[in-house]
């Protein structure tokens, strides 16, 4: 039985039972959320604070009342081979009469403190959803400091109610565009960018080694573990590798067109989607050594994890997941991973995916899977226990949902508690999916050791 | 690692490095969650909701449930009162509360958005509640949301019907679901009784039952909140963050009240009980006593330990003052006091507690961050550090233990099922106090004075 009743009626376009739609072509999605719903989203400022914040020597200013920069100060667990500075919370605590009187002077202040005290080489400003209301000229401010202290100051557009967090990916994007756009552009290097990898828990570090065996050069991490300088080289790769194609699209296709790199999208999640992609670097690349190093490393590396990972197909067996994330291209990654391990998936939904993430979605997940776009907990509730998921991968907002419905957990956003990427995330994947779903806590939920209370 | 701080304090007027303290509207969220069946709503863009409801989980690692208006860029022009409408529909429709708390945003609330009208002007179903209040994010901080938003309930709730209902009404300050426990404990032990509001236990420290249920079966029942105005008396547990609510309801239902300091700690502990002794005529029963005696006991065995340490202590202003009040009686320094929220009261208050302890060279500042602290830190060091999650980065970069307690503590379990109130909670707190401190000379020690017994 559907619970038909517990869905918004607007919201039924937002849902899809497999059994019915097929193609997976007729849902909603990349649409405003409803009023009055409980929705797991974020805003404009948040996907433009989650993309740039992991930019080390950056200097991250909140223009706005202060719970936008507490609430994403140190969000997100990226990691750090140099500078600490992107951990720290800076902004301008706007208060009522910077409200009635304008904040511009306030915020030049402020970058004017900043400079007293460090040496940046690059400051970002991000308009919050007041600072759009209020006029600030956040343009001007930035220019005037640029003028003034010879660094970047670049304006991040992002006040929360002018779109979606895609639409904050997108002002990074740009942001990051008015970065490393070059007066002339570079000669071209052997190399590539790596776009759309956060470095969570390390992983930009896994990604970069991989590609060290290859004997690909990575010129620039776009925004993992990047510095300003690193971003700037970015212009003279040859090639993009986009992994979290939702926020990252729109950049590699801006570089495309304005410094002539090409992307391919990528995905290091799972020992078919690593292996597959590392062959289709070295493929773009044109390189046969290259391609002779990924196929023997491929191999090597099958042979070393899929035996590690057939310990926990016993455990996994008749397991069935429940994805909701972010981004399409993670839940598709997760599909197919989850697929490896035997296990099958009967509930997805993403934040922010499209059409096309959609219709891949739908042909990967067998027919009685559910579908949803920008849930809420309720029908998240709802459609677990329906399709008797035993395992949620999610978010923060997710995982106490998922324990009390009695449901095993994986964070795979910024909560993540190991790396997830490449052969060895695929392993701590494993090792964690099989933790959490046969963890000893499952047997004394009940006196008498009944898990189904 | 972290440690940017430069030693040399320069005077900021713009510039707010690591705050501590939030905005308006996510303590509206957590006293909203403190009432029984109640879905919170925040009128605003999307994020804030998603964003506090984040910060929220984080801390109880409980799920918070609230609803946004999800503002777009045609809302912020022409207003949110669509968005609203709807919104409260929606609610009702699907989600089916028994009142929605709506509080404003700094978007909804510069845009000029007339909450009263609007709620007016919604269809509310016969037997449903909603009600609002204003939390501007550039105005105070998280402490002063959440008083508001009980003051809101009030304003629309509560009535005074002229027969008087022989309860105390009980405002408990911004504290854990442990916290209400414990100061439930005791009224219930002084025979007093009483409606707490807000009532975040049974919510966000709700029992794993094996399913999930929307609205928890804690919080403040909303006919208990209508009928504060029948209250014989008001007492008002944090004096910062409960005057407001306590005020309003003498106001508006001539209820008298009563405000004192979180009792935490042995004396403040002593001022709850002995106001509610006042209330209730009852003798302090054999059990309070024994477990006053038992943390009075703690302290004097181990008082060699904490005397003359210096501490850092921060977070929302009554915590601070209720621990530092705890670490003088610890025989303690509390060197330097430090809330983000703004307000003279608070150095006041802290400055008159230093008078009374003869306590010399401490500092107490408010509308101050971690920041700044750090660089007070840097310039004369402290022993222990008191305060939320976010002064592990002090810590670590100067080597110094840190005691978790307040709000927000987002890297550790259990904390915010366990009280820091009454003598309970002091008996806590000195254990944590004490393993802290005592671990750290264990560690620190040369091996030839490693002691077995201490």
């Amino acid at each position: 039985m559907r619970n038909e009743n517990d869905i918004l009626p607007e919201r039924a376009e937002s849902i899809r039972f497999s059994q019915c739609s097929g193609d997976g072509s007729g849902i909603k999605c990349e649409a405003e959320s409803i009023s009055g719903s409980v929705s797991q989203r974020a805003c404009v400022f948040c996907g433009a604070r989650v993309v740039l914040n992991p930019i080390t020597d950056a200097f991250h200013i909140v223009h706005g009342p202060i719970g936008c920069s507490s609430y994403t100060w140190d969000i997100r667990g990226s990691l750090s081979s140099g500078e600490d500075i992107y951990r720290n919370s800076y902004s301008t605590d706007l208060r009522e009469r910077d409200v009635i009187f304008g904040g511009e002077k306030k915020l030049t202040a402020a970058i004017d403190e900043v400079m007293s005290m460090h040496s940046p080489k690059l400051i970002f400003i991000y308009a919050t959803c007041i600072v759009g209301v209020i006029g600030d000229d956040i343009v001007a401010v930035c220019k005037a400091a640029e003028e003034k202290y010879a660094i970047r100051v670049i304006p991040v557009k992002s006040p929360g109610f002018s779109g979606t967090k895609k639409t904050g990916y997108k002002a990074a994007c740009n942001a990051i565009m008015s970065l490393i756009t070059p007066e002339v552009l570079p000669p071209k290097e052997v190399g590539v960018n790596i776009l759309g990898d956060f470095n969570l828990a390390g992983e930009m570090w896994i990604i970069k080694n991989y590609l060290r065996i290859l004997g690909v050069k990575a010129i620039s991490n776009i925004t993992g573990d990047a510095t300003s300088e690193s971003l700037k080289k970015a212009p003279s790769a040859q090639l993009n590798l986009v992994q979290c194609a939702g926020s990252m699209t729109y950049l590699a296709k801006q570089m495309e067109e304005d410094f002539d790199i090409p992307f391919i999208k990528v995905s290091f999640f799972g020992v078919n989607d690593t292996s597959d992609s590392l062959l289709r670097i070295a493929y773009a690349m044109g390189d046969a050594e290259m391609v002779r190093k990924a196929k023997a490393f491929i191999e090597d590396e099958k042979n070393r994890v899929i035996p590690l990972l057939n310990k926990y197909k016993r455990n996994f067996e008749g397991k069935k997941a429940a994805i909701y994330v972010g981004g399409g291209f993670k839940a598709i990654s997760l599909i197919r991973q989850f697929k490896e391990f035997g296990i099958k998936t009967v509930m997805v939904g993403t934040q922010t995916g499209n059409k096309e993430d959609y219709e891949m979605i739908q042909s990967l997940v067998e027919d009685d899977a559910v579908v949803l776009d920008d849930a809420n907990p309720a029908e998240l509730e709802s459609f677990m226990k329906e399709m008797g998921a035993d395992i949620l991968v999610g978010g923060v907002k997710e995982r106490p949902l998922a324990y009390k419905l009695g449901i095993a957990f994986c964070d795979h956003n910024h909560e993540r508690k190991h790396p997830l990427a490449g052969y060895e995330g695929t392993l701590n994947f494993a090792s964690e999916i099989n933790l959490s779903m046969n963890s000893p806590v499952w047997e004394i939920i009940s006196p008498g050791g009944n898990k189904n209370v | 690692m972290l440690d940017l701080t430069p030693k040399e304090v320069s005077e900021r007027s713009a510039l707010r490095i690591n705050p501590l303290k939030t905005c308006q509207p996510v303590g509206a969220m957590y006293a909203a969650l403190g009432v029984h069946n109640c879905m919170p709503h925040s009128h605003g863009s999307q994020g804030c909701c998603s964003f506090h409801r984040m910060f929220l989980t984080r801390h109880f690692k409980d799920p918070a449930i609230a609803s946004s208006s999800s503002f777009t860029e045609g809302a912020s022009v022409f207003g949110g009162g669509s968005n609203l409408k709807t919104a409260i529909k929606n609610i009702f429709d699907i989600y089916d509360p028994d009142i929605i708390a709506v509080h404003t945003t700094c978007l909804s609330e510069t845009i000029g958005d007339d909450l009263v009208t609007y709620i007016n002007d919604a269809k509310i179903p016969e037997g449903k509640f909603v009600v609002h209040t204003n939390t501007p994010s550039y105005v105070g901080s998280h402490i002063t949301g959440f008083s508001n938003m009980i003051t809101g309930l009030i304003k629309y709730l509560s009535e005074n019907t002229g027969i008087k209902n022989g309860k105390l009404a009980l405002f408990p300050g911004f504290v854990n679901p442990g916290d209400m426990r414990e100061m439930k404990k005791i009224m219930t032990l002084m025979g007093v009784n009483f409606t707490m509001l807000p009532d975040t236990s049974g919510v966000m420290d709700a029992p794993m039952t094996g399913t999930y249920s929307m609205y928890p079966k804690g919080g403040t029942k909303i006919q208990e909140i209508i009928d504060l105005g029948n209250c014989e008396m008001s007492l008002g547990l944090g004096e910062l963050t409960s005057s407001m609510p306590a005020e309003f309801l003498d106001t508006k239902c001539k209820v008298p009240y009563q405000t004192l300091p979180l009792p935490i700690g042995v004396e403040l502990t002593d001022q709850y009980v002995m106001a509610l002794n006042r209330f209730s005529k009852n003798e302090v029963p054999y059990a309070l006593e024994e477990e006053r005696g038992q943390l009075v006991d703690i302290l004097l065995d181990s008082h060699q330990y904490t005397q003359n340490k210096k501490v850092a202590i921060f977070g929302d202003p009554d915590t601070v003052l209720g621990l530092a009040q705890f670490a003088l009686e610890l025989g303690m320094i509390p060197k330097y006091l430090a809330t983000g929220t703004p307000g003279k009261f608070f150095e006041e208050k802290a400055n008159a507690l230093f008078e009374k302890f003869d306590a010399e060279g401490c500092i107490a500042k408010g509308n101050m961050d971690l920041f700044e602290l750090h660089q007070w830190i840097k310039n004369d060091g402290v022993d222990l550090l008191i305060g939320g999650t976010h002064g592990k980065y002090v810590a670590k970069a100067e080597d110094i233990p840190l005691v978790r307690a307040g709000f927000p503590i987002v890297d550790r379990y259990v904390h915010s099922y366990l009280p820091i109130v009454g003598y309970k909670g002091g008996m806590r707190l000195a254990e944590m106090i004490l393993n802290t401190l005592m671990d750290r000379q264990d560690r620190d020690c040369a091996d030839e004075d490693m002691e077995m017994i201490m």
